[in-house]
């Protein structure tokens, strides 16, 4: 996982699996971002990421909280056609901006 | 009738939240007889992983406990997941099965039955409270043969 910061953004490039197990650390490592940064816009990029359950749906949920209390967005982009899938089954859509692999803003 | 199926395995391990890779990992493994699509597997993976998360989480939500994953592969490429738990049980299946419903709230997007049924052909909970729960996953395996993906 790769953390990079660009005025108020910050954009979080995830990889591997994202299960319950792996999902903990990866939320304690960004959650010290945020309150360090206060983004007023988080990416959580899932290029990388070759395997994600409903652990990255809440993952994503949990993320918006802390952002949005301090007035900020969140999006996940570069989704594979799988875990785009996945977090549509959520209505994750209607807090944060999801965008598939290679879709522009 | 019950028909018997053609090969079987039975796992049992701790509740522990590093063997939720191993159990899908298992699963999938087993389902790779059938010569299943990369998607297949993809979904088998997906729905052991949220059932095995679900035990880990909610039937043992403060110590360790057992879980039992059963995999068993019928003629005409049907394979079925067990997975069962001796913890605290659901009481109202129905309502712990809706899309979006979570007992935990939190980190928890209460999507783990959404997505079983989503990638499983047939997704059936039997629970009692206090005494544990068996999820069972039923998947059809197509694979590469019928217009899979090669
Ligand atoms: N094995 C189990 N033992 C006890 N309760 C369970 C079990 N599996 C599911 N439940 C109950 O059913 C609810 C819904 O499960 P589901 O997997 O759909 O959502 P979740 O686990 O809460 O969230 P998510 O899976 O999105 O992280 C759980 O919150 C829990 O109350
Ligand atoms: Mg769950």
């Amino acid at each position: 996982m790769e953390i990079s910061i660009q005025g108020k953004c910050m954009t979080v490039f995830l990889d591997g699996e994202i299960d319950h197990h792996t999902a903990a650390p990866i939320r304690k490592q960004i959650d010290g971002e945020i309150d360090r940064l206060k983004p007023k816009l988080l990416v959580l990029d899932f290029g990388g990421v070759t395997f994600m359950d409903s652990s990255g749906v809440g993952l994503v949920m949990g993320r918006y909280r802390s952002v949005s209390a301090c007035g900020g967005k969140v999006e996940a982009v570069n989704l594979p056609p799988r875990l785009y899938q996945i977090m549509k089954l959520s209505g994750l859509e209607k807090i944060a901006g999801l965008r598939m692999a290679g879709e522009r803003p | 009738m019950r028909k018997q199926p053609l090969n079987r395995f039975t796992l049992t391990f701790e509740s522990r939240s590093a063997n939720e890779s191993f159990a899908r990992l298992a699963a999938s493994g087993f389902a790779a007889q059938l010569d299943p699509t990369v998607e297949e597997l993809c979904d088998i993976k997906t729905a052991v992983s949220e059932a095995v998360t679900n035990c880990i989480v909610h039937a043992y939500p403060d110590g360790l406990g057992e879980i039992r994953l059963i995999g068993e592969i019928f003629a005409g490429g049907l394979v079925r997941f067990r997975v069962k738990d001796k913890g605290r049980g659901i009481e109202d299946i129905a309502l712990a099965m809706q899309p979006l419903y979570s007992g935990l709230g939190g980190e928890r997007a209460g999507l783990g039955f959404a997505v079983m049924e989503s990638f499983c052909d047939r997704v059936s909970v039997r629970s009692k409270p206090g005494r544990g729960t068996c999820v069972t996953l039923e998947k059809q395996i197509q694979g590469k043969l019928v217009g899979g993906d090669g």
